[in-house]
C-alpha cells in the first residue's frame, strides 16, 4: 500500500472542505478523482503536499506506513509525493535548470545519494526535454515566467519525468490544453506508469482520460468519495453528469 | 576623550600626512607646476573648513565616517604584490590593464602594449609628466574641492591615477580594466586615487573599475573619477567593488554627456566595509542617454551607501536606474537617487527604480528616492520597494523537495540576477553570480548550479 488516507476532514478558513474522505492507492496504479467544481478536489491534494491554510481536523494521510501530516513539504517532495499544480507558481529569475538540479540532489541527499554529476544530468534533463517537446531553451528561462499555459503545464510534468516520483499527483493538469498539448501531457503520465509508482489524476472532465486511461475512478461530492469505479465510471460521468451521482449520495 | 576636540584632531592628523607628503615630494621631485600647488592648498584648506561629514549633513545622514576619520593612515610609495595573488584576483578577461597598488602604479601588473590607435591609456603621474597642462585643463572640471570634504581630501592628496583618452571616432574592442589592489598591510594605508577619462566624439569603449585585495587589507580609497563624453560617445563603466570587508571605500563618479551620447554604467557592490558611492551624470546634449544599473550585497556588518544623481539638462534626454540591494546579518544599505529635470529640459525621460531584500532581522536599509522636475512636459517615475521573499515561490519550489534554506537562496539569486541579465561581459555576471551564491547564508553549494547553467550555455550550441 503506497498512499493511505483514512477519513480526512479539512477546513479551510474556517470551512469544513473535506468531511471523511478515505482513498487507497497502490503502487502501479492510476486513479482519477473527480467530481463537480467545489467538491474539495484540488484540497485533497495540496493537504497531501502540505500547502498552508488547510487544517486537518480529523483523520490520517499515510505514504508507505510514514505520517505525511508529520513531514515538512520538502520531506514530502524528497520522499517522492509530488504534485502538479494546476496553476504552476511563475518563479522570477530562478532558472529552470536550477529549480531542476536543486530539487534531484535534494531527492539523492535524502537518501544518502551524493549530487548526479553534471554530464549525467545534463543527459538526463536533455532527453526528457526533447521527450516533453520542449526547447531547450526554457531550461535557461526562469520557472513559468512568461510561459503559456500550455508550457507551464508541460513544465510540470517535464519535472516529474526528472524527479520520477513514487507518487505523482496532478491537478487538473488538462485544465487550459489544447489537444495536442494535451497528447503531449498525457504520454509524459503515461510514461511515468509503471509498477513501483502510483498515479493520482484530479480533473474535472473526462477528456485527459482517454488519453490516460485510469485503473479507478472516484468522484468526490461534497467533501466525501460518493462513487468508485473502474475506467467506465468516467465515460458514464461525461455522458450523464454529475447529477445523478450528487443525487444517489444525497438520498 | 573630548567629543568636541576630537573631529578637529581628525582633520590635523590628516593635514599633517598632506605636510609630510609636501615636503618629501618636494625634496624627491622638486617644485611642482603652479596650478597642481594652488589647487593642493584650495583642496587642504576647503577640507580643513569642512572638516569630515557628519550626520547632521543630509547628504550623509545614514553614513557613519569616523571609521575614516578616527583612523591613521600612511601614505605608500610600494607597488610590490604578489604575482600569483594578483594573477589570482585579476578578472581572466583580454584587455588592456591599468594596475595600482595601494594606489601606486604597478607597471609590472599591467597591460599597456597593443593599445589601439587612438587610445591613450596612462598612469596620471606619467600624463602630468608628459604634459601637465593637457590634463590641467579637464582635471576637475567635474569634481571640484567644494563637491565633498572627500573630493577636497582627494585634490589636496592626488598623485596618481589613470588617464585614457579616447579620440574621435575610436572604437575600443577590448575592456579597458583599471584595477585597484589593496594590501593587507602592517598598518593601514590610504590613497587618493583620480580617473579621467576623456572620450572623442563616436568613440566606444568600456572600462572596468575593479577594486580587489588580500583577504587582511584595511585600507582606506578615496577616489575620484570623472568622465567627459563628447557627442555621439559611447562607454559603458563597471565598478566592481571586491574589496577587503574591512576597507573602506570613498568615491566619485561625475559624468558629462554631450549630444546623443550613451553612459551605462554597472555598480557592482559586494566588498568593502565602508563603502560610498556618489554617481553623477549631468545630460547637457539632446539625445543623451544615463543607464545606471546597481547591485549591492552586505553581510557581516558591511555598510554600503550609493547615492546617484541624473541632471537633465537639456531636453529629450533620458536616464533610467534600476538598483538593486540584498542585506544580511547586520549589514546596512544606503540607497539615495535623485532625478533633476531643469526649466527648459521638456520632452526628457527620468525612470528610476530600487528594490531591496532583507535577509536578516537586523538587516537595515535607508531607502530615498527624489524627483525634482522644474519642466512641465516630462516622463518620469521612480519607486523603491523593500521586502522579504515571496512566500509563495519559497513554497513552490519546498514543494520540489528544494529545503527553505535552498530555496531562499535560489530566490535571492534570481533577485540579484535581474540586474546581472543586463550585464553584457560574461566573465564579470558569472563572477558576480558566483559570489552572490557563494555568500548566501547557510552554506548551500548554489556555485555549483551555477556552473551547470553555465555549461549549458557551452553545449547550446551543439
Amino acid at each position: 500500500m503506497m498512499l493511505e488516507v483514512k477519513d480526512l476532514h479539512v477546513t479551510v478558513e474556517g470551512q469544513k472542505i473535506l468531511k471523511g474522505l478515505s482513498l487507497t492507492v497502490n503502487a502501479g496504479e492510476v486513479h482519477a478523482i473527480m467530481g463537480p467544481n467545489g467538491a474539495g478536489k484540488s484540497t485533497l491534494s495540496a493537504v497531501i503536499a502540505g500547502k498552508e491554510g488547510y487544517e486537518v481536523t480529523q483523520g490520517s494521510i499515510t505514504f508507505k506506513g510514514q505520517d505525511v501530516l508529520e513531514m515538512e513539504v520538502e520531506e514530502r517532495a524528497q520522499a517522492g509525493l509530488l504534485l502538479g499544480f494546476q496553476y504552476p507558481v511563475e518563479i522570477p529569475g530562478v532558472k529552470n535548470i536550477y529549480l531542476l538540479k536543486a530539487a534531484l540532489n535534494a531527492q539523492r541527499a535524502a537518501r544518502g545519494e551524493g549530487e548526479i554529476p553534471a554530464p549525467e544530468f545534463m543527459k538526463l534533463v536533455k532527453e526528457k526535454i526533447a521527450f516533453m517537446k520542449m526547447d531547450s531553451s526554457f531550461l535557461q528561462r526562469a520557472v513559468n515566467e512568461g510561459f503559456s499555459g500550455g508550457e507551464k503545464k508541460r513544465n510540470e510534468i517535464l519535472q516529474m519525468l526528472v524527479l520520477q516520483p513514487k507518487l505523482a499527483m496532478l491537478d487538473e493538469i488538462d485544465s487550459g490544453l489544447d489537444i495536442d498539448a494535451m497528447r503531449v501531457v498525457a504520454e509524459g503520465i503515461n510514461s511515468l506508469r509503471s509498477a513501483d509508482r502510483g498515479i493520482l489524476l484530479v480533473t474535472h472532465y473526462q477528456r485527459l482520460l482517454d488519453f490516460v486511461v485510469p485503473d479507478r475512478v472516484h468522484v468526490l461530492v461534497d467533501g466525501r468519495i460518493a462513487k468508485s469505479g473502474d475506467a467506465e465510471l468516467a465515460k458514464e460521468l461525461e455522458a450523464r453528469g454529475y447529477d445523478w451521482v450528487v443525487e444517489e449520495s444525497a438520498a | 576623550m573630548s567629543d568636541v576636540q576630537a573631529p578637529n584632531a581628525d582633520v590635523q592628523r590628516f593635514l599633517e600626512r598632506l605636510s609630510e607628503r609636501n615636503a618629501s615630494r618636494a625634496e624627491s621631485q622638486g617644485p611642482e607646476p603652479t596650478w597642481i600647488a594652488a589647487r593642493r592648498q584650495a583642496g587642504a584648506a576647503r577640507f580643513e573648513a569642512m572638516g569630515f561629514p557628519h550626520r547632521r549633513v543630509e547628504a550623509w545622514k545614514y553614513t557613519d565616517v569616523r571609521a575614516i576619520a578616527r583612523g591613521d593612515f600612511a601614505l605608500t610609495d610600494d607597488a610590490s604584490f604578489s604575482p600569483a595573488t594578483a594573477a589570482a584576483l585579476t578578472l581572466p578577461l583580454e584587455a588592456h590593464r591599468l594596475t595600482f597598488v595601494d594606489g601606486v602604479f604597478s607597471a609590472a601588473l599591467s597591460q599597456l602594449d597593443e593599445l589601439p590607435k587612438g587610445v591613450a591609456l596612462l598612469p596620471l603621474s606619467q600624463a602630468l609628466a608628459e604634459n601637465h597642462e593637457a590634463v590641467g585643463g579637464p582635471l576637475g572640471r567635474l569634481t571640484g574641492v567644494e563637491f565633498s570634504p572627500f573630493s577636497a581630501l582627494n585634490t589636496a592628496f592626488m598623485e596618481e591615477g589613470a588617464v585614457l583618452r579616447l579620440a574621435p571616432g575610436t572604437v575600443v574592442d577590448k575592456p579597458i580594466v583599471v584595477q585597484f589592489l589593496s594590501r593587507a598591510n602592517e598598518a593601514p594605508v590610504m590613497s587618493h586615487p583620480r580617473i579621467l577619462v576623456e572620450a572623442g566624439a563616436r568613440s566606444e569603449a568600456t572600462v572596468i573599475e575593479h577594486h580587489v585585495g588580500e583577504q587582511q587589507a584595511a585600507n582606506f580609497t578615496n577616489l575620484v573619477e570623472e568622465i567627459l563624453l563628447e557627442r555621439g560617445a559611447i562607454l559603458t563603466h563597471y565598478k566592481l567593488q571586491e574589496a577587503a570587508l574591512s576597507d573602506l571605500h570613498v568615491a566619485s563618479i561625475h559624468v558629462e554627456q554631450g549630444r546623443d551620447s550613451r553612459f551605462t554604467s554597472f555598480n557592482l557592490n559586494l566588498g568593502g566595509g565602508l563603502v560610498r558611492n556618489d554617481l553623477i551624470t549631468e545630460l547637457n546634449g539632446q539625445g543623451a542617454e544615463a543607464v545606471f544599473n546597481g547591485l549591492f550585497y552586505g553581510q557581516g556588518r558591511q555598510h554600503v551607501d550609493n547615492h546617484t544623481l541624473a541632471n537633465h539638462n537639456a531636453p529629450h534626454t533620458t536616464s533610467n536606474e534600476n538598483y538593486k540591494g540584498i542585506l544580511d546579518d547586520r549589514a546596512h544599505g544606503v540607497f539615495n537617487g535623485k532625478v533633476v529635470v531643469k526649466r527648459d529640459s521638456q520632452k526628457i525621460e527620468g525612470y528610476q527604480s530600487n528594490a531591496n531584500l532583507l535577509l536578516s532581522d537586523r538587516a537595515e536599509i535607508d531607502a530615498k528616492p527624489e524627483l525634482e522636475i522644474y519642466a512641465d512636459d516630462v516622463k518620469c517615475s521612480h519607486g523603491t520597494t523593500t521586502g522579504q521573499l515571496d512566500a509563495e515561490a519559497v513554497y513552490a519550489l519546498r514543494t520540489r523537495g528544494i529545503d527553505e534554506q535552498t530555496a531562499r537562496g535560489l530566490l535571492t539569486l534570481a533577485f540579484a540576477g535581474e540586474v546581472l541579465e543586463q550585464v553584457g561581459l560574461d566573465a564579470i555576471a558569472e563572477r558576480v553570480e558566483r559570489a552572490v551564491a557563494g555568500k548566501l547564508p547557510e552554506r548551500f553549494n548554489l556555485a555549483g548550479l551555477v556552473e551547470t547553467a553555465a555549461a549549458l550555455d557551452d553545449t547550446a550550441g551543439e
